[in-house]
Order: C-alpha cells, then structure tokens, then sequence
C-alpha cells in the first residue's frame, strides 16, 4: 500500500464537563489511502462527528485533544498552531455537514458564496473563480451551473444545496473531506445519486472521504472501509465486503443483522437490546459487555485489538471463528 | 402573481396587498415632504420672530390676521400661524426622530453584534449593561441626560440614543447569537477569511430584517419621546417649537376654549406616529416568515 494521506493514531478528544469527563473519542487509529472512501458507523453518541471534528481542529471547548496524532500528508494537525491550521482548513482537508440549510448564506447567492470561499486561500480573478464554480457546480450534477451561480440557497431544493455544499467542499481540490452523514437529511433516490456522484468524483479527483453515517446500508455501498464506532472506540475496522460478510464483533454483527435487508418480510427486525451507555459512567472493560450477548468474565478487561488480514477488531470473543483469544 | 425579479420588487409587491399600509407609508412620505418644503407651503416663517404680532395672539382657525391672511389653524400664544408653525414643528420631530433612530441603530448594532460575536467578558459587560438600562423607562433616561447635558438639537438626539440603543443593540445581539451558532459562519471562521469579512459579510446581513422593524418602531418612539420632553420643558428652546413644544405652548388655554393651540399639533403628531407604526407593523409582518399565508 502507499503512504496514507490521512493517518490517525491513538485520537483522544475529551470533554471536560462539570459532571465529569466525557471521553468522546478514546484511542481511534486509522489510515486513509489517497481516493479512498472510509465509512465511519456508529449510533449517535458514539463518538463519529467528535472524531469528524477533531480531525480539523475543530473542537471547541470544554472539549480538547488530548492525546494521539493526525497527520495529513505527514503534516502533524494536532500540535499545529491554528492560523497554519486555518490555512489547511478547506484547502487540504474540508468538511460538508449534516444540515444543508444552515451550512449556506442565505444572504448571499451561491455565486458569491463560492467566490467568498475561493477568496479565503488564493487571489483569483471575479471570471477565473465564476469558471471555476460553475465546472464544479456542473461535476456534482447541477444542471445550467452558470446561471444557477446568481440563485440564492432558498431557491434549491435540500438535495441541490447538499451538492452546492458540497461543490464547495471541492473548490481548492483538497486531499481528504470529512462527510458528517451529509445525506441523512435528504430522501433516499436523492441520496443515492449523490452516492454515486461522490464516489465518482473520489476517483476521479483522488480525493480521500471519510463518510460518517449511521446508516451501514448507506455507507456500504459508498465505502470501500469500514470502520464502526462504539462508545468512543473503534471496535471493528476492515474492508466493507469482508466485514459485512464475515463480522467478528458482536456489536458489528449487530448492526447488520438489524438491517431491515436481514431480516426476513413480516417478522420484527432484530435489535441490539439495550442503549449507548453514558460516556460518563462506563463500565471498566469492553464497553459493549452490558449489552452483548457473549458476556464472560474477562470482558471486564479491555480487550486490545486483534488484526488479521487487513482487518481488526476489539474482541475476546469474536463471531465467526470459534477460536477464542487465547488469554 | 408577483414575478419575483429582485428581493426588493416582490417585498413591494407584497407590500402593496394591505391598502392601510399604502396609505400610512403615503402619508408619512407626505409629512416627510411638508417638513422637508416647510418654508415653500407656509404661510408664514413661525421663527422670525419679526414676523410674529403679539396682535394675533391666540386667535380661533379662521382668523384673518395683521399680515392679511387667514391663519387657518388659528394662532398660538406668541401670535405664530399654527398651521406655519406645525410644518416646521414636523419638519424637527422628523428631523430629530431620524437621527436619534440611525444615530441608535448603528451604535446599538455595533454594540449587539460585537456582543455575540466576540462573547465571554465583552457579552456579559455589553449585554448586562443593556438590560440595566431597558430595566428604566427611557423617558426617566432621556430626561436625567437631557437635564445634565442642556437644552439643544444635539443634546436631545443624544439624550435620545443614550435612551434608545439598547432596543437596537438586543435585538442585534439576539439575531447574531442566533446566526453565529450555523454552520456556515463556523465554516468561515475556520478558514483564512478575516473576522471582519464574516461579520460584515455573513453576520451583519442576516441580521438586518429584526433590525429594520425595530428601527420604523424605534423613530416614531423617538419622535414621541421628544415630543414628551419639549412638552415637559426640556426640548428645543420656545424659538423654535417642535411638535411638543406647541402642544404644551398651548396647554394653559386648553380649559379656555381655545382648544386649537394644543389639538392640531397634537393631532399631527398623532397622524405621524400611527402612520409611522402601521407601516412598521406591516413590514414585520412581512420579515415575520410564521404570519406569511
């Protein structure tokens, strides 16, 4: 494999709250090859957007990094001062969030709007930034860009101002975005074309995605990794097919076995009984222990993580193979 | 229906549909201008005081004076043609009403957003000196900085403003707060973009809608507020009355049958006020997305 982009090592953000701290992300490790897309799945409260988040240097407090690295294209993220940091943002590594109404002016057309984005990191004349808006505008599937750059945001549809968002989170053709579940808010014919798109353009344009969602179906039709999020934690990484397949954590084989897709017409979907414990109060050990069905006693350690094969998982007792880890 | 080809025709189009508030709108246009021409549709110039005969004191509407015209509104007390006098007296009120309303809508703007966008220290001390002061009445402010500062044009508009730029700066500071969490200022600020350029670009335009119904509200509050301290005394000197200062002129005579020196000022001032009101109304209905049918 080649260098990765983007890699994350022992990524620790917690925040610090008067009740207690709160350890949103607790040890995640990932690296992201250039044009690849990574799904990130987890419930809410698992700790996915916070990671999205700390990925740009954008917690704010009580919330901090604590420990771990980021680099991007060997660039440490973490220890950077934040005017370097602003520098990046958008520029080597951009976001596209969750709500595409609040993420655009609703003052401004979309043309000014991108030529205000285009301004933040280079000098580019008003007829270069107009053509460079409307290529990008036309290659996240708008149709007639150039005169849809005079349009305010309320004259799209959610669907379109995703793509304007994200056409946006494309102007400076940076090296890794971070997608916070930016097609939950959109029905589901739309979100699959823009699916499409985005994988399209990941190829194209060499772009590295982390996709978060928690929606497995969604993400695993986009990405060629997973990874699930649980309580803080990375508890299974590996290839989609593989893990979809073959799931060796229970809270992984979980989720898929809930999808409605699983399950055969007319019975009740499966569940994972139970709730996402407080990131407050968690049990010492596996985090998932009180809610997975294979609970022994040495689930009150925290299991360290087993790779196999460009796979990984958090597990004493993994499904799949009998084989135990041997204590 | 209406075309929609720029943000301002179809805020016309749509204005247009309440007839009540294309009268009042014409209205205060009307008043604007006979303040604005006061001297061409006077009979008479209410401040020279040469022109003025003590002769033609307190005379009823309908009196045919010394200078051989018929002073159609009657006369006040030092003998000035009312109906004069009242032009000249809007042509003030207007005149100080606006102002104090822009001099208090930028101050308090600044003040608001600042608050909400700088947060912490500065929040706390801008906004916990705003309540202290809406917690007063503004007429106990204005009159405490009018009596400390004297009488004059520019020390009743400032008396004004000290009164009024909270109004501005609460209703700025809320519509900030409320813009500063979305996305998209958070995303400009994480860029290289300037503060200043997120402020003046993202913030301040979004926050303009409250800020326009508020400041109509604010300038006929202003002109009524002044029109209470000439009353009370503490206006503009008796040379030059403005609407308050005419009624309270006339005052004394009220219970003596000449009504007329307090009603036809203060029946302009009432004119000036609803109308003011009613078009303010109507323009936050219109920024009001929850009363649109």
């Amino acid at each position: 494999m080649t260098d990765p982009v983007l890699s994350v090592e022992n990524l620790c953000t917690h925040f610090f709250t008067r009740a207690g701290v709160v350890k949103a992300v607790d040890g995640v490790s990932f690296d992201l090859a250039r044009g690849e897309i990574m799904g990130l799945v987890g419930e809410s409260g698992s700790g996915k957007t916070v990671t999205g988040f700390s990925l740009l240097g954008l917690v704010d407090p009580p919330g901090r990094i604590v420990r771990g690295s980021v680099r991007l294209a060997g660039t440490e993220l973490t220890t950077l001062p934040d005017a370097r940091l602003r520098a990046l943002r958008g520029r080597e590594i951009s976001m596209i969030f969750q709500d595409p109404i609040a993420t655009l002016n609703p003052m401004l057309t979309i043309g000014q709007q991108m030529k205000l984005a285009i301004d933040a990191h280079e000098r580019l004349s008003r007829r270069a930034a107009t053509a460079r808006s409307t290529e990008l505008l036309t290659q996240v599937g708008i149709p007639s860009a150039a005169a849809r750059l005079r349009a305010y945001p309320h004259e799209f549809s959610g669907g379109m101002r995703q793509r304007v968002a994200i056409a946006i989170a494309l102007l400076h053709r940076p090296a890794v975005i971070v997608a916070d579940e930016p097609t939950t808010a959109l029905d589901v014919s739309i979100q699959a074309q823009i699916l499409l798109q985005m994988r399209d353009l990941a190829r194209e344009t060499g772009t590295a995605m982390i996709w978060i969602s928690h929606d497995l179906a969604v993400v695993s039709s986009l990405a060629s990794k997973l990874a699930v999020m649980y309580a803080g934690r990375i508890v299974e990484q590996g290839p989609t097919a593989t893990l979809l397949r073959d799931p060796r954590h229970p809270y992984t084989a979980g989720l898929i076995a809930s999808l409605p897709a699983m399950t055969k017409p007319g019975t009740p979907l499966t569940q994972i009984r139970g709730t996402t414990p407080s990131l407050l109060s968690l049990p010492p050990g596996c985090p998932f222990a009180p809610r997975c069905g294979k609970t022994t006693d040495r689930c009150r350690e925290e299991p360290a993580l087993t790779e196999e094969n460009g796979r990984g998982w958090r597990c004493f007792h993994p499904e799949g193979s009998n084989q135990e880890v041997p204590a | 229906m209406n075309d929609a080809s720029t943000p301002l025709r179809r805020f016309w189009a749509e204005f247009r549909e309440n007839r009540i508030a294309v009268v009042a709108l014409a209205v205060v246009v009307l008043m604007i201008l006979l303040a604005i021409f006061a001297s061409l549709v006077s009979p008479q110039n209410p401040y020279d005081l040469a022109n003025l005969s003590l002769m033609d004191s307190r005379r009823p509407p309908g009196f045919v004076g010394s200078g051989g015209y018929t002073h159609l509104l009657g006369t006040d007390p030092q003998g000035r043609d009312l109906l004069s006098a009242i032009f000249y007296g809007l042509r003030i009120s207007i005149q100080i009403g606006l102002a104090a309303g822009f001099v208090s809508l930028t101050i308090g703007t600044a003040l608001g957003i600042l608050a909400a966008y700088k947060g912490g220290r500065i929040e706390a001390l801008v906004m916990r000196l705003v309540d202290l002061q809406l917690s007063f009445p503004a007429i106990l402010l204005a009159l405490v900085i009018v009596a400390l500062l004297g009488q004059g044009k520019v020390q009743l508009i400032g008396a004004l403003v000290a009164a009024q730029y909270a109004y501005f700066a609460r209703t700025a500071y809320g519509a900030a707060k409320a813009e500063r969490g979305k996305d998209y200022i958070e995303a400009a600020l994480a860029t290289p973009l300037s503060a200043r350029l997120v402020v003046m670009r993202h913030l301040l335009p979004n926050c303009t809608p409250p800020l326009i119904v508020v400041a109509t509200v604010q300038i006929a509050n202003s002109i009524s507020l002044e029109a209470t301290l000439s009353f009370l005394g503490l206006g503009l000197p008796v040379t030059e009355p403005s609407l308050g200062m005419l009624i309270s002129n006339g005052f004394p005579y009220m219970m003596s049958g000449r009504y007329w020196i307090s009603v036809y000022p203060g029946v302009a001032l009432i004119i000036l006020i609803v109308a003011i009101n009613i078009v303010g109304d109507q323009v936050r209905d219109q920024f009001n997305p929850r009363l649109r049918k």
